[in-house]
């Protein structure tokens, strides 16, 4: 993986020492509230219900052990035993006292980390397809290059105080695992017809309260070109984009308002004055920053055939976790794991401090070492021994960690709601507590098969409820918690934005709707085949309108 | 009627203003019954933000049944408590606050 260099630890060094003497001024009284502000979000640090929050990058959500020893280490002795991971692919703390902040950053610089762009209106946390160098589907790693936009974006002049924040991210398959579809610009890496490698470039996909699905303006872009273009989105953006009204500041409603067309005449205008200037990347740049992703060596381990035949005939749970987390590695002896943070009843994301540990010791001793955080809020163990499947399944299970239902009803991805968050208008934690319950069992859920259900507690959709095959949003509406469902989203190769089914459900009947709905989805599915979304992609919202809100029809 | 809460400038701790001082729990919270006190409690948030003493300063609608002061809204409920998926974080953890459920 990316290992900084000297220009890299300098960097973040010096950004620990400025703002580890700007929340000494803090706290001494010699700057404001108003003034420290922006610069503690500069850094990550926000002000929630109950305390401060740290957010910490985990850049294209790839970590090696070292890295979630020391997250677990921070859990411990800073905050309160447990982290949450994000769907930016990172991680935050939800108890730090602005005291210990400095400190903490220490620690996370000591292993080459840090919280820079974790908030602001700047260029985020680049995120990359969480399988990225172990697909057998790719065409190559997409991490190289949201490497380079990530030191192409870190403190960019020119792009640190945009219209409004700015996402990025990065897929090398076909099937995309990484939803560019709802990012400001959504990459997707593949081959022209000559065998060259370069990208498919969308542009204005977010959600939020103006959900929009990213328009391609660009079906190859060479890789040589990639900060070029880039900077001529950009700056068409940040030229262009609104500042007058928040809530129409990304540039989603830029590229609505402008029209695709005209967009990308002007994005090809402004990249024809810079494509052939410095920004070209050169071949050797590219190669170098490869160089640092290259695989581990994958020695052959054909007895792994053998180990995982013998270990499903001994163990069925086994068995489950295999069909349902591992999947399929370019190496036919390997496999990638899905962790699922996700158990029956649990917070989604949540991880102790002590699961943390473990994860790493796993990832040192099965997983050369190497680690993903997936958008879905998950862990990843990208390159595992098929021979050692087992063992790292035991591994799980002594900590609580072997739910085997990756993409099933119970895979929610949940943002903190207002259990945490001072935006939220409504919990969403519990509402996927007591769905995970009413789903409880595994083999129910393997019966509907692949369904994912996203929360947000509110309409920033940080639970990105919009491409859920299921959303669910949670408001506030006369001083109670009101949720509202959509269906038929999807944040895929794909996308698409669910549509309202009707009048929300109070916290007491969210469930039974929930239930209701994928009842009404198993009793008209073609056959076992037909995934949720397909079945919805085919009848449409009719027949689930009718079994929510029929009976209230007739009454009324 | 109203309390004056808000966050503690050091460590982001969940305060209110009771007994001329910030308390850590809201039980004892000077409660504005009119106007006039709820000017007094906007005046003492406003110095102790300007002192650097607290942040994210407000007013917040509250009850009191039996002595007991119970925040309105959800949010300043949540803010009182803690998290309602984890009884053993936040205030509702305390001794103090179990002994008073």
């Amino acid at each position: 993986m990316y290992r900084y260099d000297e220009f890299d630890h300098d960097f973040v060094q010096a950004r620990v020492a400025e703002f580890s003497d700007q929340v000494t001024r803090r706290l001494a009284g010699e700057i404001t509230e108003d003034q420290f502000r922006p610069l503690r979000l500069m850094n990550g640090v926000y002000l929630q219900l109950h305390a401060y929050m740290l957010r910490i990058a985990v850049p294209y959500g790839t970590l090696n052990s070292k890295q979630l020893r020391m997250l677990g280490h921070i859990a411990r002795k800073y905050d309160k035993g447990y982290g949450h991971f994000t769907t930016r692919q990172n991680i935050q703390f939800n108890w730090p006292a602005l005291s210990d902040i400095p400190a903490i950053l220490a620690d996370l610089a000591s292993v080459e980390m840090h919280a820079i762009q974790t908030s602001g209106n700047c260029i985020r946390n680049v995120t990359a397809d969480h399988f990225a160098g172990a697909a057998a589907d790719e065409v190559a790693d997409p991490r190289p290059y949201a490497e380079i936009l990530r030191q192409w974006s870190s403190v960019h002049p020119e792009f640190s105080f945009l219209p409004r924040k700015f996402k990025i991210a990065v897929t090398g398959a076909e099937r995309d695992r990484a939803a560019i579809q709802t990012h400001d610009i959504g990459l997707h890496l593949k081959k022209n017809a000559a065998g060259e490698l370069g990208f498919a470039v969308y542009v204005g996909g977010g959600q939020g309260r103006t959900p929009m699905i990213a328009k391609k303006i660009r079906d190859f872009l060479p890789e040589a070109d990639l900060l070029s273009y880039c900077t001529a989105i950009l700056r068409v953006y940040n030229l262009y984009g609104r500042r007058d009204n928040k809530y129409k500041a990304r540039i989603k409603i830029l590229v609505h308002e402008t029209g695709v067309e005209e967009i990308t005449r002007q994005v090809e205008a402004e990249w024809q004055e810079l494509k052939d200037a410095d920004l070209k990347l050169p071949e050797a740049d590219i190669r170098a920053i490869d160089a640092y992703f290259a695989p581990p060596a994958l020695t052959d381990r054909p007895e792994g055939d053998e180990a995982v035949k013998l270990a499903r005939l001994d163990s069925k749970s086994f068995s489950e976790w295999l069909d349902q987390n591992v999947v399929t590695h370019r190496h036919p002896d390997y496999a990638a794991v899905t962790i699922s943070l996700k158990g029956i009843g649990e917070a989604p994301g949540d991880a102790s401090d002590s699961q943390m540990e473990a994860v790493a010791d796993a990832a040192e001793k099965y997983a050369f070492d190497e680690l993903r955080v997936s958008h879905e809020q998950n862990l990843i163990l990208p390159h595992v021994a098929r021979a050692d499947l087992k063992a790292v399944y035991d591994a799980l299970v002594d900590i609580g960690l072997a739910t085997a239902n990756s993409n099933l009803i119970s895979d929610i991805i949940s943002c903190p709601g207002l259990d945490y968050c001072a935006l939220a208008t409504a919990r969403s934690i519990p509402v996927a507590q007591e769905i995970s319950l009413r789903f409880a069992s595994l083999e129910r859920q393997r019966e509907i098969g692949e369904l994912k259900l996203k929360i947000s507690g509110c309409i920033n959709a940080c639970g990105h409820h919009h491409v859920g095959h299921i959303g669910i949003l949670g408001v506030e509406k006369k001083g109670a918690e009101l949720y509202q469902v959509t269906l038929g989203g999807s944040a895929d190769e794909n996308t698409s934005v669910g549509e309202i089914i009707g009048r929300g459900f109070s916290s007491a009947e969210i469930t039974d709707a929930i239930e209701q709905i994928v009842e009404t989805y198993l009793g008209l599915r073609l056959d076992r085949n037909e995934k949720f979304i397909d079945a919805y992609r085919r009848v449409g919202p009719a027949p689930f309108k009718e079994a929510l809100y029929a009976g209230e029809a007739k009454a009324a | 009627m109203k309390v004056l809460t808000a966050n503690r400038l050091t460590d982001g701790e969940a305060v209110w203003y009771a007994n001329g001082g910030w308390a850590e729990i809201i039980d004892n919270a000077d409660v504005a019954h009119d106007k006039a006190a709820e000017d007094r409690l906007e005046a003492i948030g406003a110095t102790a933000y300007a002192n650097n003493e607290v942040v994210d300063v407000n007013l917040i609608d509250v009850t009191v049944a039996n002595g007991v002061v119970e925040p309105v809204r959800l949010r300043e409920k949540i803010r009182a408590a803690g998290p309602t998926n984890r009884n053993d974080l936040g205030k509702q953890a305390r001794p103090e606050a179990a002994r008073a459920a």
